[in-house]
């Protein structure tokens, strides 16, 4: 039997890798002291820099995800200010998104109902590798499932959920022209899921990477999936230009520990990044070379029409084995637990970010092609050729820093990488690896972000450094801190620290794309006219209340500022109340809510211009209950309410409803 | 007989029918509203036929904040006006129509009178509506402001209230009085075409100015 904690023969890696953390939380609580470096400007410069005047509008919308709120954030740049919170995995009391009628089945999944994720990397739409403002994706790492945000209205209109694949990390990254979504497992797990000892990890567990392929329209399907080792698939990004129909995949764990990982999936010198040819792979599955595994997903659509999402369920995938697919998958060595794989504008570099090492290796495209070619192998894993790192490698950037993380691009050449342990963020030149500057944070970056940096064309002014750690930057909340996103500009050669803001949730990832792409494509109002919602109320002659058996239907229309109806008689204890309220209003902003007391599973409505939704409401006592509007729309908001009845099964009150009747 | 003048009248007759026909084409009117919550304004137009605004719902949206104070909705189909206008406009299209055919100095001058005077009656019956709908207010209206109507100005500014009302013309208004113009200045090219006619064709009747020229050579 193994030791449970640190093997003896292995002890002096630890602690040599807990020696270099602490120096590296001193070198980052110097840096803390020197606030600014080298990029410092004076306060004046940089407020003037962020400052954006009232009236005015943001250059960049960027969206953070919200990590374990399940949500995105929206905020503007360069002021840092927040816009709106997009609810995608997770329940939304403030809108009741998740707790309308219309909404539950976004969050459905054979599982069953989950109201919760843990949402990490945002990712927008691209037409030739440059994000287009149609859609914005989003992974749920926990149930593994990817969203679909139609950036027309900020709204969820899409969930699917990926079968066979455990902790959804390496997740939703798309090719050039959104072909293809892609979700790497973070865990291996057994395929199919079944009882088997734990231990028994290298026989059984397996790795999937899937293929989300999105229609025109932009509902997605599960298209196909890679079999891959047992490994850990943490993060992925598609080639672009030449390198435009193969996607990259970090992986680490290639010890295939299924325990204590810290330590048993830090031994091996390399890793690997998967470099997978999605041409080849659509080409197998056209020959019909895969295998259909079981597999139950969910794929679950707001139809925009009838503004009401729809649960689809589907039994099986397509799945490729890499060992019967030649030219499929290569493993290229990578160095000590690569994080992220980041893919320059040209398309030709592609970064591995060893997280436990200090330099980051560089590889080239054009020299992993030569290798194929001439079959320059060391070994294969699984079937899978193991190219010669020496042959790969186009660089090596000695950074002097520890623990990158993550690489994103400006449009001059250059590239950005934060380093979590040594809490700074590092820039060097693509080509000659050198260093040119380097900048703290405030602490301990995860994921960084350049409007576009991971596109064939970065918006290269502003650069967000995704702070993990906030410590002393902001007044002590208690012990629960929120976490914390630096703007810095990146127009000169060194970079200046502009901005500190508060973040939602845990940001990971964000993408940012300027605001006149989006700007003129955000829709104001729904039209009333075009809504096919079953339950819609066009006019408030058509308001009514009807009941079959138990159920009771209320269609029911809001205008400044009243009800219809606002009075409701004839409901008795043990029926189910479903309110179907339409707002009726077309103008920009005139948004109304719904509320009535004593909801015990739901939350309130928010009903925007022209939407209808409905609220599921089982009373539990008799009396009268008031319902109100809870948006503050107008002059007479307060004066927006009205009474539902709940009689006795034993009274006999007939079912009336009305409006204005004294 | 054809003169130069006589054409240029007839050329000018013509001018003042087409431009006539452009009114149906173009709004009349346009009555613009500011608030602190539509800094962008809300306008609404008003055409021979109908009533819009910037979209569908401009209308809806302006009855709604108009129902506080207690005002009428604005209904085109209550509105007759909408119905008969187009029909009376095609009918002083058609007698423009007859006048140029004509081609008299009289056919000129009536129809361009009676064009300005249905014109001034037009624009009457507007403020009559505007005064209506600013005036006739629900006394259960749930904002009640003591002396206060809501009549929007015929041209120029008006403070109502949170809300600042612009009225003014729009194209199809130039293009009716350009119709009016031209009407006039076809009638006056024709007279002065004649006063030349005479001049020409009876060199022995003096014109008063050439009389005085004689009398000052004896
Ligand atoms: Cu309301």
């Amino acid at each position: 039997m193994k030791p449970k904690i640190f093997p003896q023969q292995k002890q002096l890696i630890p602690l040599f890798c807990g020696i270099i953390t602490i120096a590296g939380l001193l070198l980052s609580s110097c840096n803390s002291h020197s606030s600014g470096g080298q990029g410092a400007i004076s306060a004046q410069e940089a407020a003037q820099q962020v400052y954006v005047a009232p009236g005015q509008y943001d250059e960049f919308y960027a969206f953070m995800s919200g990590g374990y709120n399940g949500q995105v954030s929206v905020y503007g740049l360069p002021s840092g200010r927040l816009f709106k919170i997009i609810p995608v995995f997770s329940q939304n009391p403030e809108n009741g998104y998740g707790y309308s009628e219309e909404t539950k089945p976004l969050l459905m999944t054979s599982y069953g109902f989950i109201p919760w994720d843990d949402a990490h990397h945002p990712e927008l739409s691209q037409t030739d590798g440059i994000p287009d403002g149609r859609w914005l994706f989003i992974n749920a790492n926990n149930t593994p499932r990817v969203a679909r945000i139609d950036l027309k209205t900020f709204e969820t209109v899409e969930t699917i959920e990926i079968p066979n694949s455990a902790g959804n990390h390496s997740s939703p990254f798309v090719t050039e022209n959104t072909e293809y979504v892609v979700a790497g497992t973070r865990f291996s797990v057994p395929i199919p899921q079944k009882d088997v000892p734990i231990a028994s990890y290298k026989q059984n567990f397996g790795g999937v990477l899937s293929f989300i392929k999105v229609a025109p329209s932009g509902d997605m399907d599960l298209a196909f999936q890679v079999m891959m080792p047992g490994f850990d698939y943490d993060l992925a990004h598609a080639g672009k230009g030449k390198s435009k129909d193969w996607v990259f995949f970090t992986c680490y764990n290639s010890e295939e520990a299924h325990t204590l990982l810290e330590v048993n999936a830090s031994q091996r010198d390399k890793d690997f990044v998967a470099a997978i040819n999605w041409k080849k792979a659509e080409e197998y599955v056209q020959q019909g070379k895969y295998h259909e595994f079981p597999g139950t997903y969910y794929d679950n659509r707001f139809d925009t029409s009838t503004q009401t999402a729809h649960s689809y369920v589907h039994q099986g995938v397509k799945v490729l084995i890499p060992s019967e697919c030649p030219g499929l998958v290569y493993f290229i060595p990578a160095p000590k637990s690569p994080h992220g794989v980041d893919v320059d504008p040209s398309g030709n570099y592609i970064v591995a970010n060893g997280k436990l090492s200090a330099d980051l290796s560089v590889f080239s495209f054009d020299k992993i092609q030569q290798a194929i070619q001439q079959k320059q192998f060391d070994g294969e894993v699984n079937g899978i050729p193991v190219l010669k790192f020496d042959a790969v490698l186009a660089g090596i950037v000695k950074s002097g820093g520890l623990g990158p993380l993550h690489t994103e691009f400006d449009d001059k050449g250059n590239a950005y990488t934060t380093f979590f342990i040594s809490s700074e963020v590092v820039k060097w030149k693509l080509g000659t690896w050198q260093v040119e500057d380097r900048q703290p944070t405030f602490y301990s970056p995860g994921h960084l972000m350049i409007p576009g940096g991971d596109s064939r064309k970065p918006w290269g002014k502003y650069l967000v450094a995704l702070n993990k750690i906030t410590k002393d930057r902001y007044l002590p909340t208690g012990p629960e801190l929120c976490q914390s996103a630096q703007l810095f500009d990146i127009s000169g050669d060194k970079m200046k620290l502009l901005l500190d803001f508060p973040t939602v949730g845990e940001p990971h990832y964000a993408q940012a794309i300027p605001a006149s792409i989006l700007m003129p494509r955000s829709d104001k109002i729904y039209q009333l006219a075009s809504n096919h919602n079953p339950y819609v109320t066009r006019t408030e002659k058509d308001a009514k209340v009807v009941r079959k058996g138990k159920r009771v239907d209320v269609y029911m229309t809001e205008i400044r500022s009243h009800f219809v109806p606002d009075n409701i008689e004839g409901i008795y204890l043990g029926d189910t109340v479903y309110f179907h309220v339409t707002n009726l209003e077309q103008d920009w902003d005139a948004a109304h809510g719904f509320a009535v007391e004593g909801n015990r599973e739901n939350a309130e409505l928010l009903l925007m211009p022209g939407q209808t939704k409905t609220l599921k409401w089982v009373p539990v006592r008799v009396g009268v209950f008031p319902f109100y509007c809870t948006d503050f729309c107008s002059a007479l908001h307060q004066e927006m309410q009205g009474y539902v009845r709940v009689s006795s099964p034993n009274d006999n009150v007939a079912l009336t409803w009305s409006t204005g009747k004294e | 007989m054809k003169t130069k003048s006589n054409r240029t009248a007839s050329w000018l007759m013509l001018g003042a029918v087409l431009s006539s026909v452009l009114i149906y084409f173009f709004p009349l009117w346009k009555i613009t509203l500011y608030a602190p919550q539509y800094p962008q304004g809300i306008r609404m137009y008003i055409w021979i036929n109908k009533i819009t605004g910037d979209d569908a719902y401009t209308l809806q949206n302006i009855n709604i904040l108009n129902h506080y104070v207690g005002m009428k909705d604005i209904d085109p189909h209550a509105v007759p006006e909408l119905y008969y206008f187009p029909y009376a406009l095609a009918g002083i299209i058609f007698l423009g129509v007859i006048a140029w055919l004509i081609k008299k100095r009289w056919t000129y001058l009536s129809w361009a009178i009676l064009y300005a005077l249905s014109g001034a009656i037009a624009i009457y019956d507007f403020y009559l509506w505007e005064y209506d709908y600013g005036h006739h207010l629900d006394p259960k209206a749930p904002i009640k402001v003591p002396g206060m109507a809501y009549q929007p100005p015929l041209i120029g500014t008006k403070h109502l209230l949170n809300f600042t009302a612009i009225s003014l013309p729009e194209w199809a208004a130039v293009f009716m009085l350009v119709s009016v113009v031209l009407g006039f200045a076809a009638y006056w090219c024709c007279r002065s075409s004649s006063d030349k006619q005479l001049a020409h064709h009876h060199p022995n009747i003096l014109t008063s100015s050439s009389q005085s020229r004689v009398l000052s050579h004896h």
